[in-house]
């Protein structure tokens, strides 16, 4: 395809999107020269993981015109990685994979600006987040997304009519794959649920009950888990078991195998005690590399508005022929992570005691016996004793010297709901904002003091 | 339990909604203390009781194939198949071989391991039912009876209701010979309009090039025209493919000139991504590969796979 009249130019085929209007593309889609540059110079997207999604990640986003990128990841390459964390060769293990890929893929693509950090994303504070246009996940546990999902939500604001304020909103988009399954999905804080609106989707982990693995094992997996969960500790009481040492798995595969035969159960082999006490999933190349391509796809359409973009979780599944769907989920209003909370108006004399008396008769909460946490900190708790004495003082104390003298906040309240008759118990997010302070002007909302 | 239901109600086991219910009703009279979790296993998994019998659709077409009447010609594959036809509507009893294995129940040791064995001697029952059946079917088509191994069969009826046949075409027979029924089915679904019109846009950039030289919105410049001719060329397509008369959105249109053959790192990964993927199950003869045209849609992530061509009978 030899365009012999205009030069030949890196951006050749990207321009094509950047350049040019279309019909099916963000309102705020914005064609030219500009948005070209402005993407090369002034985005910043951050990859969480350099693993196997983190390497395609970089790769396709340093290949879809951004150069300035950054990725983070706590750990070391591992010999069972290079079946497809390409970046890294056989000499590099035992290197931070962070590092690695950002060396690999700056040395492949001329232009781009690569900062690896090597460190947990716990380790980073919540200014470090903020410099990011997007955040790009490549992880591989619930808890981590929970976390990146709670810091980018945690930008969030909402106005006054409860619709999220554009600058405050930070995307992310997000992969995961399992063999020959995967998902991506584009998180708009406020707009698509967030990671916790949807975390029912995820099934319960597997977990065997105690009794089945010390008395009524059946299969070769509860013999597996007897040996690791139970009889380590008997046997090694105080040392740790160490997966990745050979000489223990070795000995947890011999007691399974004892323990089966004492059973007549079958089926315990060195590969399935590994499997399962590692909770191993199969990862394989290709489909990392599809889920990063839909990811990498959405991060270029969301920065640059040049076409409409995913809507808003896409499913993916090879074993039989190829299976993909796009499902779109609706944000839980009530979501404790990315929803606006319950506003309410007090003035900087009202009481802790007072407070909490206000919310059993708030007609959107009807919430009794509530315990107050500020950002982790126990306000006041019912329970246990020792907490609830503790916290007792803090009830004769203006709400407004607890937070800190703030002029808004967003405190977190659980007790017991009594709507309809019917008590359950809940946690709800509150969003508290203090009136007459010099400069702040009454907000003309119900629910004040 | 099941049987003691049918007993009560002519031999038939709950079908309605409301015998569902009393099915489980039933269950939860019999449970002692609240915390009894096999019962509540049950009560869960008493959906699997009223499951329709028999074999699945998928199965049913396959043993209807015409390659079900073997010769000295057919594969190994079809033998097994012919003798599984033949199981079916004699020790089956309508059935496939029993799998053999049994999903994870609380219980005791004992209980599980003997329920356990019990299954594994039906399934290895019905295996040695097939074996002999293949071997009579081997001799009939005059081949060696044993030239099927006993691990092969085994396999086989290990995973007979899983059984899939994929047939497969030229592209050239694609183009030249379309099935019509599908084609209009797909380009009068909604769910199926972009990919369908990207599939059909897709052959008319070909055609384009073929016939200008170029590719539709390659060069800057003479996009309006650009959009006219490949509209034209589209056109042209639907109606020798025998679909005059159905129209693609503009929206498309533009859009495929706006592309004018672009070609981006990230969809070419994911094509890519796919195309390796199903190379891979191809080498090692594992899982299932995929049969028909996927059409790729990075817009909305509404990608489809299309099945141009009726699964016919005939090979």
């Amino acid at each position: 395809m030899a365009d012999s009249s205009a030069p030949q130019s890196r951006s050749r085929d990207l321009d094509k999107l950047l350049l040019r209007p279309g019909n099916l593309v963000w309102p705020t889609f914005d064609p030219g020269a500009e948005l070209r540059d402005d993407l090369q110079q002034y985005a910043r997207v951050l990859v969480v993981g350099a693993g196997g999604l983190g390497c395609e990640l970089l790769k396709d986003l340093a290949l879809s015109g951004f150069r300035n990128l950054d990725v983070i990841d706590m750990d070391r390459i591992e010999v069972t990685n290079l079946n497809r964390q390409f970046l890294f060769r056989l000499e590099d293990v035992g290197k931070p994979k962070a590092e690695v890929a950002a060396k690999r893929v700056m040395e492949r693509v001329a232009g781009v600006n690569i900062v690896p950090h090597f460190c947990r994303i716990e380790d980073k504070d919540i200014e470090f987040y903020s410099n990011f246009n997007i955040i790009a996940l490549g992880l591989d546990s619930i808890e981590a997304r929970s976390y990146i999902n709670a810091v980018a939500c945690s930008f969030l604001e909402y106005d006054s009519d409860d619709n999220p304020r554009e600058e405050t909103i930070k995307p992310m988009v997000d992969g995961g794959t399992e063999g020959f399954k995967g998902h991506a999905r584009v998180i708009v804080p406020g707009v698509t649920p967030c990671f916790e609106c949807t975390i029912w989707l995820f099934p319960p982990q597997v977990k065997f009950p105690l009794c089945t693995l010390a008395e009524t094992p059946r299969t070769a997996a509860h013999c597996i888990e007897y040996a690791h969960l139970i009889k380590w500790d008997e046997v090694h009481s105080g040392k740790a078991f160490d997966p990745d040492h050979p000489e223990h798995m070795k000995w947890v595969y011999d007691e399974a195998v004892k323990r089966a035969e004492l059973f007549g159960i079958l089926g315990v082999t060195y590969s399935l005690t590994q499997g399962v006490v590692k909770n191993i999933i199969p990862a394989i190349a290709s489909t990392n590399a599809i889920i990063s391509a839909a990811c990498a796809l959405e991060t270029l359409k969301i920065a640059s508005g040049c076409s409409k973009t995913l809507s808003n979780y896409l499913t993916y599944n090879g074993v039989e022929g190829v299976h993909s769907k796009v499902t779109e989920f609706v944000k839980d209003k009530d979501c404790l992570v990315c929803g606006p909370g319950i506003l309410i108006e007090l003035d900087t004399s009202v009481t802790l005691q007072k407070f909490m008396d206000m919310l059993e008769e708030n007609p959107k909460l009807l919430l009794s016996k509530a315990s107050i946490t500020h950002h982790g900190k126990n306000l006041y708790m019912q329970a246990p004793p020792v907490l609830e004495e503790m916290t007792r003082a803090n009830l004769c104390v203006p709400l407004y010297e607890l937070m800190g003298r703030v002029t808004k906040d967003i405190l977190h309240a659980t007790g017991t709901i009594n709507k309809d008759n019917k008590k359950t118990s809940g946690l709800r997010k509150l969003r508290i904002v203090f009136k007459g302070i010099d400069g702040v002007t009454d907000m003309d909302m119900a629910g004040g003091a | 339990m099941a049987h003691e239901w049918a007993k009560g109600h002519g031999g038939v086991l709950p079908s309605t909604r409301e015998e569902k219910r009393q099915f489980k009703e039933l269950l939860k009279s019999r449970m002692i203390a609240m915390d009894e979790d096999n019962y509540k296993e049950a009560i869960d998994a008493s959906f699997k009781v009223f499951a329709p019998r028999g074999i699945n659709a998928d199965l049913q077409k396959i043993i209807n194939d015409s390659c079900t009447e073997v010769g000295s010609n057919s594969s190994d594959f079809w033998v097994m198949m012919a003798a599984l036809k033949e199981f079916i509507v004699n020790e089956g009893c309508g059935e496939a071989p029993l799998e053999g294995s049994i999903p994870d129940m609380t219980s005791s040791t004992e209980h599980y391991i003997n329920l356990q064995k019990i299954y594994q001697a039906k399934s290895e029952a019905d295996f040695l039912v097939m074996e002999q059946r293949v071997e009579n079917i081997l001799k009939k088509i005059g081949r060696d009876p044993n030239s099927i191994s006993k691990a092969t069969i085994k396999s086989f009826c290990k995973n007979a209701r899983k059984l899939k046949v994929c047939r497969y075409r030229l592209i050239e027979d694609e183009f030249n010979n379309p099935s019509l029924p599908e084609l209009q089915k797909y380009l009068t679904d909604e769910d199926y309009s972009f990919a369908m019109g990207f599939y059909i846009l897709l052959r008319a950039v070909d055609r384009y090039a073929a016939n200008f030289n170029s590719f539709p919105g390659q060069f800057d410049g003479g996009m309006d025209e650009d959009i006219s001719r490949l509209k034209t060329t589209a056109v042209s397509l639907l109606n020798d493919l025998g679909c005059n008369g159905l129209t693609l959105t503009e929206d498309l249109i533009n859009e495929m000139c706006r592309f004018g053959a672009a070609e981006l790192h990230s969809v070419a990964a994911f094509v890519g991504g796919i195309a390796s993927q199903e190379v891979i199950k191809l080498i090692t003869k594992q899982f299932v590969p995929m049969c028909g045209t996927y059409i790729f849609n990075g817009i909305d992530h509404k990608s489809q796979l299309l099945t141009l061509q009726v699964q016919a009978a005939n090979p």
